[in-house]
């Protein structure tokens, strides 16, 4: 097609944690428009395989924008530099010929470095194992609709809800702050009347895991909603502060 | 070996509580002694290592992702089935059951489809309890719809996430279990080989990604909660890393692989745009109540069209040939998944299609827009045309949508009985990976609802009662087996690594997925059948020849793990076109050529083929025997399917 791109790049390589990394230029021609990011990478992994070198390594799977695998920071941006979507559903479209595009993997204290753009996000989910969750077992569970909940809280509760948990907040921050991701988890079940009886118990519980893996403050910057691929809202890190000094003032028992 | 799929005598509706009184029980106090291990953190594996927590057993569960909550039931789009009749329309278990086993094409257990029906209600239960967010009405209680052409509105739903919604309940229910300390969860680890002792699964060999490291771990049973194989067509809507490897290295050690040619294809997709593509990307099919679909009526105007010298929408209306609406005037656009499928490829394949590649076929919504307006059509269907428009650069509203046909799901998978046990004693199988519930053809809004039916309702249960039998003895962990797979494991990733040839590993995927795509689709010949197995064989001598594998085992590689899943759906599709083979008639999504009416349609084979197939390895490159399981169905007449 006569549309193509020739762009360069300027790929984040390094070996393993323990290694010092640098950015390595690549060539990239006759890209098409209609290849998505990730694919683009795919022709230039295969041919650094066919010449036997090490292939760039990065996160991905769905390629859907769900499972919150794909973690590239494009350009000093997380997920490069539309709104409101993954890694993986950026196209090359959004790129011009002759561009130099620069693809760094996050970068923060609790997301160490794996090998070249992949990171190590496993403290997202020990903040959940410390108590993301409503103690309920399997079985016995009240009928579905014993319990009304309005429209508008369930809904509120499903924005929160729709957190993919791939760290793009924490990679936007200037502080490495996890506030977003922690409370719209928090968010979620602290609306729900299900959560209710864990409610002050999980707010501390997750707060205190979160600070436990090295994150920063929250300096009110919102530069975490202005990038999160699902548009969660910082309304979330209000709600969870309001939660977690009223959990420290009077109701740390709970 | 006789296959006792072990399905409980006496009336349906009785058979699973009659079953569940008559299982063993495990003493309480012993249940700490007992370690199982799950395999996957799908619905079907975070659902039962939590479960099977909660009753007190020592849980190691593994996934290859770098987190539980990516397994790819989190992209699940429509909704979860549940029989509860919350809209008082008609709707019942029996009915659920009903609904399942004649949308399976009458491939499936009657006594199994039964219990998942049965136990669909629970689920819904569950989930909320978790603080799942369902779909709600102005009331404050649960939306139903009407999904996939059921007459009645049993579908619950969270937006276009239903799955990552019900994942995130699962998983943070095994999170609790984590919590606890009865669950240790080990991320970034791939099955490799399972371990058995006697004849009995006694743990499996895994691969740490990031350190290469070759591991074993033992248990007193292995749940395999691995996913389908959707990926032996190398396009497919499946996530990038989903594989056969684990339900394969459990099929070379015994347990049977029953059906796999049964694949369902999924009819509204967004189709390829080159070779480069990597992944194919699903629309609801709810599209199709709203949009018609069509092609040019002749090959020079679709040839024009491709060649952008004319466009759609400027095309006359006799100039366009509504095929499903010309075809089948009672169902029109809405006819089920495999007709529509079907005839969307044959359309393409008469050089017909559009789009610059010519495989698309048209849906369309202009008349729907100045129907009901834009603004409806927006309100209905808005993030669908986002989704579209976003991928393809092209404005839904203003030309016609692009579709074609792609691999969605795997019916068949690993056979187990009643209890969700393979062949292999203490080896079990749960959600996609196995073979059970969905017959030829599975039905919208169930695959969620059988993943969680599998891990939090019946599992808990069957599991028991084989554990109760073998007792709480503790596993030989030096036992000379583990050492022996594990160097088995190590000896295959040695032989990959020294593939130094000339072709990608992608190169050969690719390849496979055009041979199975081609001729073990949607419609089949036996012609073509046995051409595919002779283009297989090549591929795989060819791969283990000219493959080329980049760097060591004790580093993070992906093309070393791409390899080994790759080198594993090769040698899945040649059993997938044996099976084809073997079923010479059309069922479900399978069309069968030699097996048609006189009108050209799908024409099932009661007499010959109501059984499930199961195939037993035999050794490499040696040819699997067929063990035939006879269907019995006491509760529902057979009948053909029509959507004149």
């Amino acid at each position: 097609m006569s549309n193509n791109m020739n762009l360069t790049l300027k790929v984040w390589r390094q070996k393993n944690a323990k290694t010092k990394g640098e950015l390595v230029s690549y060539q990239a021609d006759h890209v098409s428009p209609d290849m998505s990011f990730l694919e683009m990478l795919d022709v230039v992994n295969e041919g650094l395989i066919k010449k036997g070198d090490d292939p760039i390594h990065f996160d991905h799977d769905c390629r859907e924008g769900i499972c919150g695998s794909c973690s590239l920071h494009i350009n000093g941006r997380p997920h490069g530099p539309k709104q409101g979507i993954t890694t993986c559903q950026l196209h090359m479209r959004s790129f011009n010929d002759k561009d130099t595009i620069v693809i760094e993997p996050w970068r923060a204290e609790g997301f160490p470095v794996i090998k070249d753009l992949s990171t190590d996000r496993s403290a997202f989910d020990r903040i959940q194992v410390a108590g993301g969750f409503i103690s309920v077992n399997t079985g016995g569970a009240p009928d579905a609709n014993a319990m009304p909940i309005p429209k508008v809280v369930a809904d509120e509760a499903f924005n929160s809800a729709t957190c993919i948990g791939c760290g793009a907040c924490v990679a936007a921050c200037k502080n490495a702050s996890a506030m977003l991701f922690v409370s719209a988890k928090v968010s979620q079940l602290a609306l729900l009347p299900q959560g209710q009886p864990e409610r002050y118990r999980r707010v501390q519980a997750m707060v205190s895991q979160m600070d436990a893996e090295g994150f920063g403050s929250c300096t009110n910057t919102g530069a975490c909603e202005a990038e999160c691929p699902k548009e969660i809202s910082i309304t979330n890190i209000a709600r969870m502060n309001r939660d977690y000094f009223t959990a420290k003032l009077l109701k740390s028992e709970e | 070996m006789k296959l006792d799929a072990k399905i409980p005598q006496g009336p349906l509706a009785e058979k699973w509580s009659k079953h569940k009184f008559n299982l063993k029980l495990v003493n309480p106090a012993n249940k700490r002694k007992y370690t199982v291990i799950v395999v996957g953190t799908g619905l079907a594996g975070s659902s039962a290592a939590a479960s099977l927590a909660q009753l007190g057993y020592n849980v190691k569960a593994f996934c290859f992702q770098d987190s539980p909550r990516r397994a790819h039931s989190i992209a699940a789009q429509g909704g979860i089935n549940g029989a509860k009749n919350y809209q008082n329309d008609g709707d019942s278990v029996y009915r659920l059951f009903y609904d399942t086993i004649k949308g399976g094409d009458y491939r499936a257990r009657e006594g199994n489809v039964y219990r998942l029906a049965e136990v669909s209600v629970n689920i819904i239960d569950q989930c909320v309890a978790q603080g799942v967010p369902f779909a709600r009405e102005y009331g404050g209680l649960l939306d139903n719809r009407s999904f996939g052409g059921s007459q009645v509105s049993r579908t619950f739903y969270a937006r276009g996430q239903t799955g990552q919604q019900l994942l995130l309940g699962a998983y943070s229910s095994l999170n609790r279990q984590i919590n606890l300390g009865k669950v240790k969860m080990f991320t970034r680890h791939e099955m490799m080989d399972v371990v058995t002792i006697d004849g009995e699964a006694k743990g499996i060999v895994t691969r740490d990604l990031i350190s290469g490291a070759i591991e074993t771990h033992s248990a007193h049973a292995v749940l395999l909660c691995t996913g389908g194989y959707g990926n032996v067509f190398y396009l497919s809507t499946n996530a990038m890393g989903c594989n056969v490897t684990a339900a394969w290295k459990a099929h070379k050690r015994g347990a049977y692989f029953a059906n796999p040619c049964f694949t369902q294809i999924h009819p509204t997709c967004i189709p390829v745009t080159g070779e480069h593509q990597s992944k194919l990307t699903l629309m609801s099919e709810s599209l199709r109540n709203d949009g018609r679909v069509w092609a040019p009526k002749t090959k020079e105007l679709a040839e024009k069209i491709r060649k952008g010298e004319i466009k759609a929408s400027e095309l006359k209306d006799t100039d366009r040939d509504y095929f499903l609406e010309r075809k089948y005037p009672a169902f029109g656009n809405l006819v089920p998944r495999d007709v529509a499928s079907r005839n969307a490829k044959e359309i393409v394949d008469e050089g017909r299609g559009v789009g610059t590649s010519g495989i698309a076929v048209y849906l369309d919504f202009a008349e729907s827009i100045s129907r009901l307006g834009e603004d409806a059509v927006r309100a209905k269907y808005g993030n669908l045309f986002d989704m579209y428009q976003q991928i393809t650069d092209e404005n839904p509203y203003k030309q016609p949508m692009r579709i074609y046909p792609a691999v969605h799901y795997t019916m068949g998978g690993l056979w187990v009985d009643y209890n969700l046990q393979t062949t292999v004693k203490g080896l079990y199988c749960l959600g996609e990976a196995n073979f059970s519930e969905h017959g030829a053809n599975r039905l919208g809004a169930s695959a969620l609802m059988q993943g969680l039916a599998d891990g939090y309702f019946v599992i808990p249960y069957t599991l028991g009662d084989y554990l109760a039998t073998i007792g709480p003895k503790e596993i030989e962990a030096n036992h000379p087996a583990f050492e022996e797979t594990k160097k088995n494991v190590v000896d295959r990733i040695n032989k990959l690594l020294s593939l130094k040839g000339n072709k990608t590993v992608s190169e050969y995927h690719r390849e496979l997925g055009h041979i199975m795509w081609e001729y073990c689709g949607m419609a089949r010949t036996e012609e073509g059948l046995i051409k595919a197995k002779g283009l297989i064989r090549e591929l795989k001598e060819d791969f283990w020849k000219n493959a080329i594998v980049t760097g060591i085992n004790e580093e993070f590689n992906q093309n070393l793990e791409n390899a080994g899943r790759v080198a594993d759906f090769i040698e899945l599709g040649e059993l997938m076109v044996d099976d084809a083979l073997d079923r010479k008639e059309s069922c479900g999504g399978h069309f069968r050529l030699e097996s048609q009416t006189p009108e050209g349609e799908a024409l099932r084979d009661d007499d010959n083929y109501a059984y499930v197939a199961a195939w037993q390895y035999n050794g490499d490159n040696q040819p699997e025997s067929l063990h035939k399981e006879e269907l019995v169905f006491e509760n529902v007449k057979l009948t053909q399917r029509s959507y004149k």
